[in-house]
């Protein structure tokens, strides 16, 4: 249990490290900045308590509102996140996640693939609705959600098939 | 009794989720107005400390860019050193040299430098982070500028950083007129392009002109007078036929700032008095 918590506390330092240092700075063709820290909210061990998952997930979206002066568009996405990740992990690998404890790094490619992007197209739907806050832009805030989704879908299936099986 | 409480413990998931939402709900709402985002925002130790950790690096790269800002700069006061005209000179500089008085108590703007340790450019609503908070006498609504044009408006500070609402926000309007004429309209950003801003409600008398230059209009008491923006690049008028609706191409590359410049304005505080007595009456 102890080894759990250290491994995600790392987990999350390394991310936001990444995330504030280069993803918020990439500005592919002008506008489209990625964001894999979602990953460590995906990642995060299913079995945990539920009231703490969504504590930390407000908490990690208020650190990225921090960095970016973004208010709290991030923590009410994370929350969404994290909120609806039950459903999406019902959705994505059916009954079996009720019944035992399933990891991330032993589903096919497939489940894992339908998993984070159902997670990321909430997290970004949710993000950038609330970030141009202007429902007169819905189709420009619909094209960033689906076009930063992409690029933070790739990066966080390669996030994770590099890094899960040293995890194992 | 009983049943409330068993509701609240069936639900208590959702119950937290709510509450937690509401809160960023209230963050999020905050930020969108100007001045009020209190707890969420860069211009504190730990997020300022990191950031300055970041750029400490990455000015080893960007120190021949610097330099030749520098240099162009130095250039470009020299020239004006040289041949004191009225486009360039503004009339508090001629006081200066002229007056009996110190030049200090005439003096309507100062200048203090200060460092981007944060820029965006790709959100709606986009801050700078700089080094240099109240111990350096930035306060909040100075103006921000580089040799090249105008950057933003101080938004919080902190004793040792503040942050900036840059002009490629959504909230930020400011005064701009043509340089060729006193004709002005309202500067604002529609959140697509960082190289192209907006100047709404021009008179339709005003002489536009594809490449003319737009410059501050110094009616804000933020910004002085004659700070370039940029050059008209498209422009037209709106649907009441009273106004021009103008697309500016930006001369300072929001993209790419290292050191920008802090304004302040000596009198703001009579002219902001001033104008409240105005209101009131």
């Amino acid at each position: 249990m102890k080894n759990s918590v250290s491994v995600n506390i790392a987990r999350f330092v390394a991310l936001m490290i990444v995330q504030i240092y280069i993803f918020n700075n990439v500005n592919l063709f002008g506008y489209i900045n990625p964001y894999p820290y979602v990953l460590f909210l995906l990642v995060f061990p299913f079995t945990s308590n539920r009231a703490l998952y969504i504590f930390i997930a407000f908490l990690t979206g208020l650190t990225m509102d921090m960095f970016g002066n973004s208010g709290g568009v991030h923590a009410a996405a994370c929350l969404f996140l994290a909120y609806l990740r039950p459903v999406a992990l019902r959705f994505s690998f059916g009954v079996s996640y009720e019944y035992n404890a399933i990891k991330l790094s032993k589903v096919s490619f497939y489940e894992r693939f339908i998993f984070i992007s159902i997670m990321v197209l909430i997290h970004h739907l949710v993000l950038f609705l609330l970030e141009v806050f202007n429902i007169s832009n819905i189709l420009y805030t619909l094209n960033k959600t689906l076009v930063t989704s992409i690029f933070t879908i790739i990066l966080c299936l390669t996030f994770n098939i590099l890094f899960s099986s040293r995890n194992e | 009794m009983h049943q409330i409480i068993n509701f609240l413990i069936r639900n208590k998931h959702f119950l937290l989720f709510a509450f937690l939402l509401m809160l960023s709900l209230v963050f999020t709402i905050q930020s969108h107005s100007y001045h009020r985002s209190k707890f969420v925002n860069s211009a504190n130790w730990f997020t300022g400390g990191i950031y300055g950790s970041v750029t400490s690096v990455q000015d080893y790269f960007k120190l021949k860019t610097y330099n030749k800002q520098l240099l162009e700069e130095n250039a470009r006061l020299r020239e004006m050193l040289k041949s004191p005209n009225e486009d360039n000179l503004d009339l508090e500089v001629l006081t200066d040299i002229t007056s009996p008085i110190p030049s200090d108590s005439l003096r309507k703007f100062s200048y203090i430098p200060a460092k981007v340790l944060n820029n965006n450019y790709a959100k709606t609503d986009n801050f700078i982070t700089l080094l240099g908070g109240s111990q350096d006498s930035i306060h909040k609504d100075q103006g921000v500028i580089t040799s090249k044009g105008i950057v933003g408006i101080i938004d919080k500070t902190s004793s040792g950083y503040s942050t900036v609402l840059s002009i490629l926000n959504s909230n930020f309007t400011t005064s701009a007129k043509l340089r060729a004429s006193e004709h002005f309209g309202t500067m604002q950003w529609d959140g697509e392009d960082p190289n192209i801003v907006q100047v709404i409600d021009m008179q339709q008398q005003a002489p536009v002109k594809l490449g003319d230059t737009i410059e501050t209009s110094g009616k804000s008491a933020i910004f002085p007078k004659g700070i370039p923006i940029g050059t008209v690049n498209e422009f037209e008028l709106d649907p009441s036929k009273n106004f021009y609706t103008l697309s500016i191409k930006l001369i300072n590359d929001m993209t790419n700032l290292g050191h920008v410049y802090v304004v302040e304005n000596s009198y703001k505080k009579e002219i902001i008095a001033l104008e409240t007595q105005q209101d009131e009456e």
